[in-house]
């Protein structure tokens, strides 16, 4: 029962800072804002007992994407230009949430054992990784061992990522390196 | 960053460089231990090389971009961005030349068990290397831009 009071509170604290991002001006604000929405979806991932995601919220939402969004505050402006146009991004924003509700109807309630998703591989992966990889975090094992092509996909796009986003601010000025 | 805004310098803020130089060793050591640790608990390579890179930026945001790139240059992390990326790859790589699938770890040593440890013990290492180095040069790259 306590978790599901936890489950509300932090629900109503996250649609509390989503309406406050959406008001505020000050980018600055919205940057703090917005890194404290992510440490509070890492609390909502933990109450789902999701605690790899969790870490991976707290770490990259809360901690590294905050401190990018300052850094570019740092090169551009702090106060956001109000847009004319206010139906527009409110008939999307409302459209693909409908859209999501829509979509969550067919689901499978959470944690549910029939659930297609525990039916699939997900028993062979518990059952086999004891024997097969011999480590006991199972999230680790089909990340890395199971899943280990689509992970090495993933550091692909990070790799990427971050070739492009120094290509475009460059090598900074009065740097001079021939290679 | 502080040197993008003059006004703010905060290596000149003794609460914040004091608690600074006392906590980035620690999130550097917690940043390995989640490295080495994933194999049991929560974590792994993504969430490591993000919060040892954390630990690299708030030395930075506080005593200078240019003291960091004493210890981390930009060319040396630059250059690790892809090493990474080797890494995962040549053990892909190895995993074929011994016989193997590519990424079948079973390969990498006499018993599966142990080439699994092994190979993800080295894959892990590549995604910690990349996404630490991505995350600091992108930083070193505001920081500079700042400067400029």
């Amino acid at each position: 029962m306590a978790a599901v009071w936890l489950d509300i509170a932090l629900f109503g604290f996250l649609l509390a800072i989503a309406v406050a991002i959406a008001r505020t001006r000050d980018l600055f604000a919205a940057a703090m804002l917005l890194g404290i929405f992510s440490l509070l979806s890492a609390g909502v991932f933990t109450l789902l007992d999701a605690v790899d995601v969790a870490f991976t919220e707290a770490a990259v939402g809360a901690g590294i994407s905050t401190i990018l969004v300052l850094g570019t505050l740092a090169l551009t402006d702090q106060v956001e230009v109000p847009s004319k146009r206010r139906l527009l991004p409110v008939a999307v924003v409302v459209l693909t949430g409908a859209a999501l509700l829509y979509g969550t109807l067919d689901m499978p309630a959470f944690g549910d054992p029939d659930a297609p998703i525990h039916q699939h591989v997900a028993p062979r992966y518990l059952a086999e990784t004891p024997d097969a990889i011999g480590i006991p975090n199972v999230v680790t094992a089909v990340l890395a061992s199971y899943r280990g092509y689509d992970t090495l996909g993933e550091l692909v796009v990070i790799f990427t990522a971050g070739v492009g986003v120094l290509l475009l601010l460059g090598r900074g000025r009065g740097e001079d390196d021939p290679g | 960053m502080s040197a993008a805004r003059p006004k703010m310098r905060m290596r000149e803020k003794l609460v914040l460089r004091i608690v600074a130089k006392r906590f980035v060793p620690f999130v550097l050591l917690f940043g390995l231990y989640v490295q080495a640790h994933g194999d049991f608990g929560p974590g792994g390579g993504f969430q490591a090389g993000v919060i040892f890179a954390g630990g690299l930026i708030l030395y930075a945001m506080i005593f200078g971009a240019d003291e960091l790139e004493r210890v981390a240059p930009r060319r040396v992390v630059e250059r690790l961005v892809a090493a990474g990326v080797l890494l995962y790859a040549g053990v892909g790589l190895a995993t074929l030349l011994l016989g193997g699938n590519f990424l079948d770890y079973d390969v990498l040593a006499r018993d599966p068990s142990a080439g699994q440890h092994l190979g993800i013990l080295l894959v892990e290492l590549g995604v910690g290397l990349t996404v630490a180095a991505v995350m600091t040069s992108i930083f070193l790259a505001f920081a500079s831009r700042g400067r400029g």
